[in-house]
């Protein structure tokens, strides 16, 4: 079922935590809102819920089509992940994912028998089925996360709403957790967002990545669109490092090259160190003089920090270490740098 | 041999720290408690058994077990409506409120107790509205229960408030995602968590009605087989120089306290049984 938010405001006292926010999310897709604390991401998901509602008139939430912006949570069959799973301790795990068939009206209800099965079926999809008679205190953190995913899974919800479902987990099992959710998603196709400030955690597995800032929708797309061609600096400083540099000396270099951009003298030029060529300087040809300051070469990448001759200014550049070994780079040694891709923002935008 | 068997563990010092609180507990409960039960086995088991089941003594039990009873379970009800409203919600004189709860456990009970009297007298201020409407509350059985809810209410409240303050909201919003009504959420979520420190709660306002004696000998008016409570029978006694008889009502005032506090433990530990690891 699709989900569509439109023109979304939602304030807290003075505090505006969404500002007329468009989220569109087409069915049985997997999309991440993704943006730092406080960018108004939880209070969307939230919103979609029905576990909050946005300002009076401002805006509404459709489901499949169908406005439900004001209907309660419990009558509009979501299943809501919490970032700390929020089960219920005096309940055995069995109990916790009957707990929404049990809930239901006599008539709407399945039998015992029926409710077993489901549960055990649930238990099943997450990988849990030998714990359905332990409490929650008795489960590891990942345990618990899928056991919540499994109670939220039982009233057969149209959409799945995660709220940094994997926040209080170590990375270790972050990560398995995270890729067992893709394979999990790409089985059952339920419409499904989640939220995380993680940029790796929403590049890997989203179909579509909405990125929110300061109450506002800055850029969506796939992940490769919004890595490769953020819309802001925003995103762009958001998605991984970058290094910002004043244009002028740039612009020169890159008009010589003709490389990436749109030329624009008076801004500022965003590149990724992994997007910046190094040469050595007395092969001649084209690139801007820059001096080795440092090199950091441990970890699967070498970084080598350059000071650019013209301007001063820092650079950090990844390299592949044998890369590194190549150059034979020291530090105080003369190199030439290209820009592959860079992007150009004016400087006024507020970042 | 007995070191091999104790499992090693990190937390240090349970020897010397059993050993002390068995010694202080022996030294502060249990001695002057089992000089009652000394003295009480003094008597003749026919002398023992006449004493404790005359029919005044029997009266008395009943009202102080029943009233105690009764006041715990409404100090319960409205003990978990307070803490409720302390947690839950903000509003002016929340503080104020806060500090109110606490009032019973300061005051002298003496003071509650004539202060309550004159209350709840026919001519007070509140037994005048409440006489014509045939309702009598000092000098009976309701000024009992009326002074046992009153001393025993801040228990359930300091004992609710913490849990319900480390209750996250979301268990709740949970519950509601999932269908549940608001009334599903409060018998099937919020009562099954709060049930331990709830029974904690009524358990202490219970004990402690139970031992009341100064709030209560005023309101009461201690008519023999109506409105007399078993300590101020035991007190009664005392002054009578029945040694032997007063003993003999403590002693049995006693056990049966203890065997319904151990239920109440074993019916704790029971709803706390998620809890266990």
């Amino acid at each position: 079922m699709s989900i569509e938010a439109h023109g979304i405001t939602k304030a807290f006292g003075a505090f505006a935590a969404l500002n007329g926010v468009d989220v569109n999310v087409p069915k049985g897709k997997l999309v991440a809102l993704l943006g730092p604390s406080g960018s108004g991401k939880t209070t969307l998901l939230r919103i979609i819920a029905g576990l909050e509602f946005p300002d009076p008139g401002s805006g509404r939430v459709l489901f499949h089509g169908e406005d439900v912006t004001d209907l309660p949570a419990g009558k509009r069959r979501v299943g809501f992940v919490f970032q700390h799973y929020a089960l219920f301790r005096h309940m055995t795990v069995f109990e916790n994912v009957a707990f929404g068939l049990r809930v239901r009206r006599h008539r709407d209800r399945p039998s015992r028998e029926g409710i077993a099965e489901r549960v055990h079926h649930l238990l099943q999809l997450v990988q849990l089925e030998g714990l359905a008679g332990r409490y929650p205190s008795q489960l590891s953190g990942g345990q618990r996360q899928r056991v919540a995913l499994a109670r939220a899974l039982a009233v057969e919800p149209k959409v799945l709403l995660l709220d940094e479902p994997f926040g209080a987990l170590d990375a270790r099992v972050r990560k398995d957790l995270r890729r067992w959710l893709r394979r999990f998603h790409d089985e059952i196709h339920i419409t499904t967002i989640f939220v995380t400030h993680d940029q790796e955690e929403a590049l890997e597995i989203a179909d579509q990545v909405v990125i929110m800032n300061q109450g506002r929708v800055e850029q969506v797309g796939t992940p490769q669109e919004v890595y490769d061609r953020p819309a802001t600096p925003f995103v762009y400083q958001f998605l991984g490092n970058v290094n910002v540099l004043r244009a002028p000396a740039l612009a020169v270099a890159l008009a010589q090259t003709g490389h990436g951009a749109e030329q624009n003298p008076d801004g500022l030029i965003y590149v990724r160190p992994h997007d910046i060529e190094l040469t050595p300087h007395d092969a001649g040809g084209d690139g801007l003089s820059a001096v080795v300051r440092h090199i950091h070469a441990a970890g699967p990448q070498a970084r080598v920090l350059l000071e650019q001759i013209q301007s001063r200014e820092h650079v950090e550049v990844e390299i592949s270490r044998s890369e590194l070994s190549d150059l034979g780079l020291k530090v105080n040694d003369l190199v030439r740098i290209r820009l592959r891709m860079a992007h150009s923002f004016e400087e006024d935008y507020a970042i | 041999m007995a070191r091999a068997r104790t499992p090693r563990s990190i937390l240090p010092g349970f020897g010397i720290s059993l050993g002390f609180t068995v010694a202080y507990l022996g030294l502060i409960v249990l001695v002057p408690l089992s000089a009652a039960f000394l003295r009480a086995a003094g008597m003749s088991l026919h002398d023992f058994v006449a004493a404790v089941t005359s029919p005044r003594v029997v009266a008395a039990y009943r009202l102080s077990f029943g009233a105690s009873f009764a006041a715990g379970l409404v100090n319960m009800a409205f003990g978990l409506v307070v803490a409720w409203v302390l947690v839950r919600y903000s509003f002016p004189g929340k503080r104020l409120i806060d500090a109110l709860v606490d009032l019973p456990f300061a005051l002298p009970t003496a003071v509650a107790g004539i202060a309550l009297t004159s209350l709840y007298s026919p001519g007070g201020w509140v037994g005048r509205f409440l006489e014509p409407m045939g309702l009598r509350v000092a000098f009976t059985w309701t000024g009992v229960f009326v002074a046992l809810t009153f001393i025993g209410l801040p228990f359930v409240v300091r004992t609710v408030q913490p849990v319900l303050q480390d209750l996250e909201p979301e268990i709740e919003e949970a519950a509601s995602t999932l269908g549940a009504s608001r009334m599903q959420v409060v018998t099937r979520v919020l009562l099954p968590e709060l049930a331990p420190s709830l029974l904690t709660g009524f358990a202490l306002a219970f004990a402690r009605a139970l031992g009341e004696y100064g709030s209560v000998v005023f309101i009461s008016g201690n008519m023999p087989m109506k409105t007399e409570i078993v300590p101020f029978l035991i007190i009664t006694k005392l002054e009578q120089y029945d040694y032997g008889g007063a003993t003999a009502i403590a002693v049995v005032m006693l056990v049966s306290s203890f065997i319904l506090l151990l239920f109440i433990n074993l019916l704790q530990k029971w709803s706390r049984r998620s809890h266990a690891i």
